[in-house]
């Protein structure tokens, strides 16, 4: 299990906020639409959750995923 | 820290827009960069480069936040879908509302005002930036208007800025909300 950045599609406003707070360039906005996380590079540092203005990414434990 | 890219300076460009038109109301009209290019992003590109990499006012609210904000969430209505569709509904109105003034100077029917209106309320004199005849009178207006509509969208930001996360003026942002859906639609 580990810990890994996601982002409510519904929620998310696609500011690119998040992105400019991610040290390991994890996370990106797709589309214009909303924010999607690579989960290869995250690292769980929470940096993109501390800065979201809508709450709309949080980082979590993913209980082993495919 | 990342390295700093040459549109990482744009912050600058915020400061000096509404600097430029304290001295002449004129260069007003260079904001409409700030209203075209999203749009031209989001309708061409289908993405929100302007937002993600190049908004001088969100890069300003980032800085200036980054010292001065309580940095809470704000209340969930603030970035919910009917608040952002609902403001973004009211800005296009006052906008409307705007252009018509300029219409109404163009026709002749009513004399430039020579004042800066905050919050659409309140009345703030502006005419040392003013210097008529160097063009017709609704492109005063239009400039006083536009002067107004981003100065007091600015006011908000900080205000949104200090109270909740820097960033937070963006949730609601009509260009943001705006570019955002035309991103969706195209991206189905
Ligand atoms: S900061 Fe939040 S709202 Fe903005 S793109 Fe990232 S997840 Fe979405
Ligand atoms: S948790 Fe850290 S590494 Fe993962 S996306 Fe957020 S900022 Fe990037
Ligand atoms: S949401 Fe508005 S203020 Fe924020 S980056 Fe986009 S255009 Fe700029």
């Amino acid at each position: 299990m580990s810990k890994k950045a996601r982002a409510d599609k519904e929620i998310c406003v696609a500011c690119g906020v998040c992105v400019r707070a991610c040290p390991r360039s994890a996370i990106s906005v797709f589309k214009g639409c909303y924010a999607t996380v690579d989960d290869e590079s995250c690292v769980g540092c929470r940096l993109c959750e501390k800065s979201c203005p809508a709450g709309a990414v949080r980082v979590e434990v993913q209980a082993n995923e495919k | 820290m990342k390295s700093k890219k040459w549109y990482d300076f744009f912050w600058i460009w915020s400061i000096l827009f509404f600097s430029l038109g304290f001295f002449n109301i004129l260069f007003a009209w260079l904001g409409l960069f700030d209203f075209m290019l999203p749009l031209i992003f989001a309708i061409a590109g289908g993405n929100k480069w302007f937002c993600n990499n190049m908004c001088g006012r969100g890069q300003l609210f980032s800085l200036l936040g980054s010292k001065c904000s309580r940095n809470k969430i704000a209340p969930r209505w603030m970035y919910s879908k009917w608040f952002r569709a609902a403001f973004l509904i009211f800005f296009m109105t006052m906008f409307g509302i705007m252009i018509f003034q300029t219409y109404l100077v163009f026709r002749g029917a009513s004399d430039v005002g020579a004042a800066v209106k905050l919050l659409w309320t309140f009345s703030v004199p502006w005419e040392w930036a003013y210097t008529p005849g160097l063009f017709d009178g609704w492109v005063y207006q239009f400039s006083f208007g536009f002067y107004s509509l981003m100065l007091t969208s600015t006011l908000i930001g900080l205000l949104v800025m200090v109270l909740y996360r820097p960033r937070t003026w963006c949730t609601f942002c009509p260009m943001g909300t705006m570019t955002q859906g035309i991103c969706r639609i195209k991206n189905r």
